[in-house]
Protein backbone atom coordinates (compact mmCIF):
# COMPACT_ATOMS: atom_id res chain seq x y z
CA UNK A 1 0.00 0.00 0.00
CA UNK A 2 2.58 2.71 0.72
CA UNK A 3 4.78 4.21 -1.75
CA UNK A 4 8.75 4.16 -1.24
CA UNK A 5 10.13 7.55 -1.64
CA UNK A 6 11.85 8.25 -5.39
CA UNK A 7 15.37 8.27 -5.35
CA UNK A 8 17.33 11.25 -6.35
CA UNK A 9 20.89 12.32 -7.68
CA UNK A 10 22.20 14.78 -5.51
CA UNK A 11 25.07 17.32 -6.81
CA UNK A 12 27.26 19.69 -4.89
CA UNK A 13 28.97 22.37 -5.84
CA UNK A 14 32.30 22.33 -2.87
CA UNK A 15 32.79 26.46 -3.47
CA UNK A 16 32.36 28.90 -6.04
CA UNK A 17 34.51 28.71 -9.00
CA UNK A 18 33.78 25.12 -9.36
CA UNK A 19 31.77 23.02 -11.32
CA UNK A 20 28.77 21.02 -9.30
CA UNK A 21 29.49 17.27 -8.65
CA UNK A 22 27.68 14.16 -8.04
CA UNK A 23 28.31 13.50 -4.83
CA UNK A 24 25.40 10.06 -4.68
CA UNK A 25 22.07 9.63 -4.34
CA UNK A 26 19.03 9.41 -1.44
CA UNK A 27 15.57 9.30 -1.30
CA UNK A 28 13.02 11.81 -0.38
CA UNK A 29 9.47 12.49 -1.26
CA UNK A 30 10.21 15.69 -3.05
CA UNK A 31 12.42 18.39 -4.42
CA UNK A 32 12.36 20.00 -1.36
CA UNK A 33 13.03 17.20 1.14
CA UNK A 34 16.01 15.88 -1.39
CA UNK A 35 17.75 19.23 -0.92
CA UNK A 36 16.97 18.98 3.12
CA UNK A 37 18.09 15.08 3.20
CA UNK A 38 21.11 16.19 0.77
CA UNK A 39 22.37 18.98 3.32
CA UNK A 40 22.61 16.61 6.26
CA UNK A 41 23.64 12.97 4.15
CA UNK A 42 26.47 15.17 2.13
CA UNK A 43 27.18 18.37 3.81
CA UNK A 44 28.04 18.09 7.25
CA UNK A 45 31.58 19.36 6.94
CA UNK A 46 31.23 22.49 4.92
CA UNK A 47 31.65 20.21 1.65
CA UNK A 48 29.53 22.56 -0.21
CA UNK A 49 28.06 25.65 -1.25
CA UNK A 50 25.16 25.20 -3.65
CA UNK A 51 23.11 21.64 -3.76
CA UNK A 52 21.27 20.18 -6.87
CA UNK A 53 18.57 17.56 -6.67
CA UNK A 54 17.64 15.81 -9.63
CA UNK A 55 15.20 12.99 -9.88
CA UNK A 56 17.16 9.73 -10.95
CA UNK A 57 14.63 8.79 -13.32
CA UNK A 58 15.23 12.20 -15.00
CA UNK A 59 18.77 11.19 -16.00
CA UNK A 60 19.32 9.66 -19.55
CA UNK A 61 22.83 7.77 -19.35
CA UNK A 62 24.29 6.08 -22.36
CA UNK A 63 25.53 2.79 -22.57
CA UNK A 64 28.36 1.09 -21.91
CA UNK A 65 27.84 -1.49 -24.35
CA UNK A 66 27.74 1.05 -27.14
CA UNK A 67 31.19 2.85 -25.61
CA UNK A 68 32.57 1.47 -29.00
CA UNK A 69 30.66 3.51 -31.38
CA UNK A 70 30.61 6.70 -29.41
CA UNK A 71 33.52 7.13 -28.02
CA UNK A 72 36.33 4.88 -30.11
CA UNK A 73 35.39 7.48 -33.60
CA UNK A 74 37.70 10.59 -31.63
CA UNK A 75 40.73 8.09 -31.14
CA UNK A 76 41.90 8.65 -35.35
CA UNK A 77 40.99 12.37 -35.31
CA UNK A 78 44.65 13.24 -33.84
CA UNK A 79 44.28 16.57 -36.22
CA UNK A 80 41.88 18.26 -33.51
CA UNK A 81 44.96 17.85 -30.94
CA UNK A 82 47.83 20.93 -31.45
CA UNK A 83 50.50 18.53 -31.22
CA UNK A 84 49.63 17.08 -34.89
CA UNK A 85 50.74 19.91 -36.36
CA UNK A 86 54.57 20.11 -37.25
CA UNK A 87 56.08 23.39 -36.79
CA UNK A 88 59.69 25.19 -36.82
CA UNK A 89 61.30 25.28 -33.66
CA UNK A 90 61.75 29.39 -34.23
CA UNK A 91 57.85 29.61 -34.17
CA UNK A 92 57.16 31.08 -30.62
CA UNK A 93 53.72 31.65 -28.79
CA UNK A 94 51.66 29.42 -30.47
CA UNK B 1 31.33 -23.22 -39.32
CA UNK B 2 28.34 -23.95 -36.41
CA UNK B 3 29.19 -26.77 -35.65
CA UNK B 4 32.50 -26.27 -35.15
CA UNK B 5 31.62 -23.99 -31.65
CA UNK B 6 29.62 -26.32 -29.50
CA UNK B 7 28.37 -24.01 -26.94
CA UNK B 8 28.52 -20.41 -28.27
CA UNK B 9 26.92 -18.88 -25.34
CA UNK B 10 29.28 -20.09 -22.85
CA UNK B 11 32.43 -19.45 -24.95
CA UNK B 12 31.03 -15.97 -25.33
CA UNK B 13 30.57 -15.54 -21.76
CA UNK B 14 34.06 -17.13 -21.13
CA UNK B 15 35.85 -14.48 -22.82
CA UNK B 16 33.76 -11.53 -20.96
CA UNK B 17 34.40 -12.96 -17.71
CA UNK B 18 38.29 -13.17 -19.10
CA UNK B 19 37.80 -8.93 -20.20
CA UNK B 20 36.42 -8.17 -16.74
CA UNK B 21 38.61 -10.17 -15.17
CA UNK B 22 41.72 -8.05 -16.81
CA UNK B 23 40.17 -5.14 -16.38
CA UNK B 24 40.08 -5.55 -13.01
CA UNK B 25 43.72 -6.73 -12.70
CA UNK B 26 44.74 -3.92 -14.51
CA UNK B 27 43.12 -1.49 -11.60
CA UNK B 28 40.34 0.08 -13.64
CA UNK B 29 37.25 0.26 -12.34
CA UNK B 30 34.09 -1.23 -12.44
CA UNK B 31 31.20 1.00 -12.55
CA UNK B 32 27.01 0.18 -11.92
CA UNK B 33 26.20 -0.22 -15.92
CA UNK B 34 29.24 -2.11 -17.03
CA UNK B 35 28.75 -5.95 -17.51
CA UNK B 36 29.56 -7.91 -14.95
CA UNK B 37 29.66 -11.62 -13.72
CA UNK B 38 26.33 -11.99 -11.95
CA UNK B 39 29.04 -13.60 -8.89
CA UNK B 40 30.58 -10.10 -8.55
CA UNK B 41 27.51 -8.51 -8.23
CA UNK B 42 25.83 -10.63 -5.63
CA UNK B 43 29.27 -10.33 -3.83
CA UNK B 44 28.96 -7.04 -3.78
CA UNK B 45 25.28 -6.60 -2.88
CA UNK B 46 26.27 -9.01 0.14
CA UNK B 47 29.02 -6.86 1.14
CA UNK B 48 28.13 -3.44 1.07
CA UNK B 49 24.38 -4.26 2.49
CA UNK B 50 25.86 -5.75 5.16
CA UNK B 51 28.68 -3.18 5.69
CA UNK B 52 25.52 -0.11 5.45
CA UNK B 53 23.42 -2.36 7.98
CA UNK B 54 26.11 -2.55 10.51
CA UNK B 55 26.14 1.68 10.09
CA UNK B 56 22.50 1.43 10.78
CA UNK B 57 22.79 -0.53 13.49
CA UNK B 58 25.90 0.37 15.07
CA UNK B 59 24.07 3.40 16.08
CA UNK B 60 21.89 1.82 18.58
CA UNK B 61 24.57 1.01 21.33
CA UNK B 62 25.93 4.54 21.10
CA UNK B 63 22.71 6.35 21.22
CA UNK B 64 22.53 4.57 24.29
CA UNK B 65 24.79 7.37 25.62
CA UNK B 66 23.73 10.84 23.60
CA UNK B 67 21.25 11.57 26.75
CA UNK B 68 23.80 10.95 29.12
CA UNK B 69 26.74 11.61 27.87
CA UNK B 70 28.99 13.56 30.98
CA UNK B 71 29.12 16.97 29.29
CA UNK B 72 28.23 19.08 26.37
CA UNK B 73 31.61 18.59 24.37
CA UNK B 74 31.25 14.86 24.57
CA UNK B 75 27.70 14.93 23.88
CA UNK B 76 27.72 16.94 20.92
CA UNK B 77 30.77 15.07 19.44
CA UNK B 78 28.72 11.58 20.58
CA UNK B 79 26.21 13.13 18.43
CA UNK B 80 28.12 13.73 15.53
CA UNK B 81 29.66 10.99 15.51
CA UNK B 82 26.20 9.14 15.59
CA UNK B 83 24.69 11.01 12.90
CA UNK B 84 27.79 10.20 10.56
CA UNK B 85 27.25 6.48 10.96
CA UNK B 86 23.60 7.57 9.88
CA UNK B 87 25.32 9.15 6.84
CA UNK B 88 27.85 6.24 6.25
CA UNK B 89 24.74 3.77 6.01
CA UNK B 90 23.39 6.34 3.73
CA UNK B 91 25.88 6.60 1.37
CA UNK B 92 26.45 2.59 1.04
CA UNK B 93 22.99 1.89 0.57
CA UNK B 94 22.91 3.91 -2.43
CA UNK B 95 25.78 2.81 -3.70
CA UNK B 96 24.48 -0.60 -3.22
CA UNK B 97 21.27 0.02 -4.98
CA UNK B 98 23.11 1.05 -8.20
CA UNK B 99 23.79 -3.01 -8.64
CA UNK B 100 19.61 -3.03 -9.18
CA UNK B 101 18.44 -3.69 -5.34
CA UNK B 102 16.22 -1.50 -3.80
CA UNK B 103 16.10 0.38 -0.68
CA UNK B 104 12.96 -1.53 0.16
CA UNK B 105 14.38 -5.31 -0.32
CA UNK B 106 17.61 -3.96 1.71
CA UNK B 107 15.57 -3.27 4.48
CA UNK B 108 13.89 -6.00 4.14
CA UNK B 109 16.87 -8.29 4.24
CA UNK B 110 18.09 -6.82 7.43
CA UNK B 111 14.62 -6.88 8.67
CA UNK B 112 14.27 -10.54 8.41
CA UNK B 113 17.42 -11.71 9.59
CA UNK B 114 18.57 -12.48 5.85
CA UNK B 115 21.49 -9.91 5.74
CA UNK B 116 23.57 -9.94 8.71
CA UNK B 117 25.44 -7.37 10.19
CA UNK B 118 29.20 -6.71 11.91
CA UNK B 119 28.55 -9.00 15.40
CA UNK B 120 30.20 -6.13 17.87
CA UNK B 121 26.96 -4.64 17.71
CA UNK B 122 25.10 -7.21 19.77
CA UNK B 123 27.02 -6.28 22.79
CA UNK B 124 25.66 -3.89 25.42
CA UNK B 125 26.78 -0.48 26.17
CA UNK B 126 26.90 -0.96 30.10
CA UNK B 127 29.26 2.54 31.14
CA UNK B 128 30.35 5.57 29.62
CA UNK B 129 33.85 4.24 29.33
CA UNK B 130 32.17 1.68 26.35
CA UNK B 131 31.97 5.19 24.48
CA UNK B 132 35.87 5.44 24.36
CA UNK B 133 36.70 1.81 24.28
CA UNK B 134 34.43 2.01 21.01
CA UNK B 135 35.58 5.09 19.70
CA UNK B 136 39.32 3.84 20.08
CA UNK B 137 38.92 -0.51 19.62
CA UNK B 138 35.40 -0.98 17.39
CA UNK B 139 36.25 2.14 14.87
CA UNK B 140 40.08 1.53 15.11
CA UNK B 141 39.64 -2.04 13.77
CA UNK B 142 36.60 -0.44 11.56
CA UNK B 143 39.37 1.83 9.71
CA UNK B 144 41.83 -1.02 9.32
CA UNK B 145 39.10 -3.13 7.41
CA UNK B 146 37.99 -0.10 5.89
CA UNK B 147 41.15 2.25 4.42
CA UNK B 148 41.61 -0.73 1.87
CA UNK B 149 38.38 -0.28 0.58
CA UNK B 150 39.09 2.75 -0.98
CA UNK B 151 40.88 0.87 -4.11
CA UNK B 152 38.17 -1.67 -4.50
CA UNK B 153 37.14 -1.93 -7.94
CA UNK B 154 33.80 -1.43 -7.67
CA UNK B 155 33.64 2.45 -8.42
CA UNK B 156 30.36 3.23 -6.09
CA UNK B 157 31.96 1.45 -3.55
CA UNK B 158 35.12 2.60 -3.91
CA UNK B 159 33.96 6.33 -3.88
CA UNK B 160 31.69 5.87 -0.83
CA UNK B 161 34.56 4.69 1.60
CA UNK B 162 36.52 7.36 0.84
CA UNK B 163 33.95 9.74 2.03
CA UNK B 164 33.53 6.99 5.23
CA UNK B 165 37.39 6.86 6.01
CA UNK B 166 37.68 10.46 5.93
CA UNK B 167 35.12 11.09 8.74
CA UNK B 168 36.11 8.15 10.63
CA UNK B 169 39.61 9.74 11.99
CA UNK B 170 37.53 11.55 14.46
CA UNK B 171 35.64 8.70 15.70
CA UNK B 172 38.39 6.96 16.72
CA UNK B 173 40.08 10.22 18.24
CA UNK B 174 37.00 11.16 20.23
CA UNK B 175 36.71 7.47 21.32
CA UNK B 176 40.40 7.49 22.30
CA UNK B 177 40.15 10.73 24.17
CA UNK B 178 37.57 9.58 26.21
CA UNK B 179 39.78 6.97 27.20
CA UNK B 180 42.22 9.09 28.34
CA UNK B 181 40.57 11.84 30.58
CA UNK B 182 39.00 8.33 32.42
CA UNK B 183 42.63 6.70 33.04
CA UNK B 184 43.63 10.35 34.25
CA UNK B 185 40.72 10.39 36.25
CA UNK B 186 40.11 9.16 40.16
CA UNK B 187 40.69 5.44 40.35
CA UNK B 188 36.86 4.65 39.56
CA UNK B 189 37.07 6.23 36.42
CA UNK B 190 40.61 4.18 35.35
CA UNK B 191 39.18 0.85 36.83
CA UNK B 192 35.75 2.05 34.38
CA UNK B 193 37.93 2.30 31.47
CA UNK B 194 40.18 -1.20 32.30
CA UNK B 195 36.35 -3.04 32.73
CA UNK B 196 35.41 -1.68 29.37
CA UNK B 197 38.96 -2.44 27.53
CA UNK B 198 38.17 -6.14 29.33
CA UNK B 199 34.79 -6.59 27.39
CA UNK B 200 35.65 -5.04 24.01
CA UNK B 201 39.26 -6.47 23.15
CA UNK B 202 38.22 -9.79 22.30
CA UNK B 203 35.09 -8.54 20.41
CA UNK B 204 37.31 -6.43 18.35
CA UNK B 205 39.65 -9.02 17.34
CA UNK B 206 36.58 -11.01 16.29
CA UNK B 207 34.91 -8.16 14.19
CA UNK B 208 37.99 -8.50 12.01
CA UNK B 209 36.41 -12.12 10.56
CA UNK B 210 37.24 -15.35 11.37
CA UNK B 211 40.70 -16.74 10.51
CA UNK B 212 41.98 -17.74 7.18
CA UNK B 213 41.93 -20.84 7.02
CA UNK B 214 37.92 -21.10 8.28
CA UNK B 215 36.70 -17.46 5.80
CA UNK B 216 35.26 -18.73 2.67
CA UNK B 217 35.62 -15.59 0.59
CA UNK B 218 38.76 -14.50 1.53
CA UNK B 219 40.47 -15.95 -2.22
CA UNK B 220 37.66 -14.40 -4.61
CA UNK B 221 37.58 -11.24 -2.69
CA UNK B 222 41.21 -10.87 -3.12
CA UNK B 223 40.75 -11.33 -6.72
CA UNK B 224 38.61 -8.37 -7.24
CA UNK B 225 40.13 -6.02 -4.37
CA UNK B 226 37.44 -6.16 -2.20
CA UNK B 227 40.13 -7.46 0.16
CA UNK B 228 43.80 -6.28 0.03
CA UNK B 229 45.09 -7.94 2.92
CA UNK B 230 43.72 -11.01 5.10
CA UNK B 231 41.85 -11.47 8.07
CA UNK B 232 44.58 -12.74 10.06
CA UNK B 233 47.03 -10.15 8.69
CA UNK B 234 44.65 -7.35 9.13
CA UNK B 235 43.86 -8.54 13.10
CA UNK B 236 47.72 -8.57 13.99
CA UNK B 237 47.97 -4.57 12.58
CA UNK B 238 45.45 -4.02 14.72
CA UNK B 239 47.00 -6.02 17.59
CA UNK B 240 49.98 -4.12 16.29
CA UNK B 241 49.11 -0.58 16.51
CA UNK B 242 46.36 -1.15 19.58
CA UNK B 243 48.57 -2.35 22.54
CA UNK B 244 51.39 0.70 22.35
CA UNK B 245 48.28 3.20 22.34
CA UNK B 246 46.60 0.79 25.41
CA UNK B 247 50.55 1.30 27.35
CA UNK B 248 49.84 5.18 27.08
CA UNK B 249 46.53 5.16 28.47
CA UNK B 250 48.03 2.69 31.66
CA UNK B 251 45.54 -0.17 30.97
CA UNK B 252 46.42 -3.90 30.40
CA UNK B 253 45.17 -5.77 27.62
CA UNK B 254 43.22 -8.48 28.82
CA UNK B 255 45.52 -11.34 27.31
CA UNK B 256 48.10 -12.93 29.98
CA UNK B 257 49.33 -14.19 26.38
CA UNK B 258 49.74 -11.53 24.68
CA UNK B 259 53.78 -10.06 24.44
CA UNK B 260 55.75 -8.84 21.67
CA UNK B 261 58.20 -11.44 19.99
CA UNK B 262 61.26 -9.78 18.89
CA UNK B 263 61.72 -12.02 15.90
CA UNK B 264 58.55 -11.16 14.07
CA UNK B 265 58.42 -7.51 15.68
CA UNK B 266 55.12 -8.46 15.92
CA UNK B 267 52.73 -9.21 19.39
CA UNK B 268 51.80 -12.76 19.59
CA UNK B 269 48.32 -13.14 21.20
CA UNK B 270 46.22 -15.52 22.67
CA UNK B 271 43.53 -18.07 21.20
CA UNK B 272 40.17 -16.56 20.41
CA UNK B 273 36.92 -18.10 21.58
CA UNK B 274 35.18 -18.86 17.69
CA UNK B 275 32.41 -20.66 19.76
CA UNK B 276 31.32 -17.47 20.89
CA UNK B 277 31.97 -15.57 17.58
CA UNK B 278 30.18 -17.97 15.67
CA UNK B 279 27.00 -18.12 18.82
CA UNK B 280 26.51 -14.24 18.34
CA UNK B 281 26.35 -14.24 14.19
CA UNK B 282 23.81 -17.49 14.55
CA UNK B 283 21.85 -14.65 16.81
CA UNK B 284 22.93 -16.14 20.57
CA UNK B 285 24.71 -12.52 21.64
CA UNK B 286 23.57 -10.41 24.57
CA UNK B 287 21.26 -8.12 22.63
CA UNK B 288 20.83 -9.50 19.21
CA UNK B 289 17.05 -9.69 19.79
CA UNK B 290 17.23 -5.82 21.77
CA UNK B 291 18.90 -4.38 18.44
CA UNK B 292 16.68 -6.15 15.87
CA UNK B 293 13.51 -4.91 17.28
CA UNK B 294 14.51 -1.39 18.10
CA UNK B 295 15.58 -1.63 14.57
CA UNK B 296 12.25 -3.12 12.93
CA UNK B 297 10.11 -0.95 15.39
CA UNK B 298 11.94 2.13 14.29
CA UNK B 299 10.62 1.33 11.12
CA UNK B 300 7.11 0.57 11.16
CA UNK B 301 6.67 3.13 13.65
CA UNK B 302 7.53 5.54 11.42
CA UNK B 303 5.57 3.91 8.23
CA UNK B 304 2.93 6.91 8.62
CA UNK B 305 5.33 9.54 8.56
CA UNK B 306 6.81 8.39 5.10
CA UNK B 307 3.46 7.66 4.02
CA UNK B 308 2.18 11.04 4.49
CA UNK B 309 5.46 12.89 3.35
CA UNK B 310 4.61 11.12 0.27
CA UNK B 311 0.74 11.93 0.13
CA UNK B 312 1.76 15.69 1.03
CA UNK B 313 4.24 15.57 -2.52
CA UNK B 314 1.57 13.74 -4.91
CA UNK B 315 -0.72 16.30 -3.68
CA UNK B 316 1.46 19.37 -4.23
CA UNK B 317 2.35 18.13 -7.47
CA UNK B 318 -1.32 17.49 -8.64
CA UNK B 319 -1.79 21.05 -7.74
CA UNK B 320 1.14 22.59 -9.60
CA UNK B 321 -0.23 20.86 -12.62
CA UNK B 322 -3.50 22.10 -12.18
CA UNK B 323 -2.17 25.68 -12.29
CA UNK B 324 -0.02 24.97 -15.55
CA UNK B 325 -3.38 23.89 -17.12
Amino acid sequence: MSKNWPLWEIFVRSKNGLEHRHFGSLHAADAEMALANARDVYTRRMEGVSIWVVESKHITASNPENNGELFEPAQDKIYRHPTFYELPDDVKHM
Amino acid sequence: MEKDVKNPRSERSRSLEEIFEARIARDEKIEPKDWMPEKYRKTHIRQMSQHAHSEIIGMLPEGNWITRAPSLRRKAALLAKVQDEAGHGLYLYSACETLGISRDELYEQLHSGKAKYSSIFNYPTVTWADMGAIGWLVDGAAIINQVPLCNTSFGPYARAMVRVCKEESFHQRQGYEIMLKLCNGTPEQKEMAQDALNRWWWPSLMMLGPTDDKSVHTEQSMKWKLKRKTNDELRQQFIDQTVPQADILGLTIPDPDLKRNEETGHYDFGEIDWEEFWQVVKGHGPCNKKRMKARVDAWENGAWVRDAAMAYAEKQEKKNLKKAI
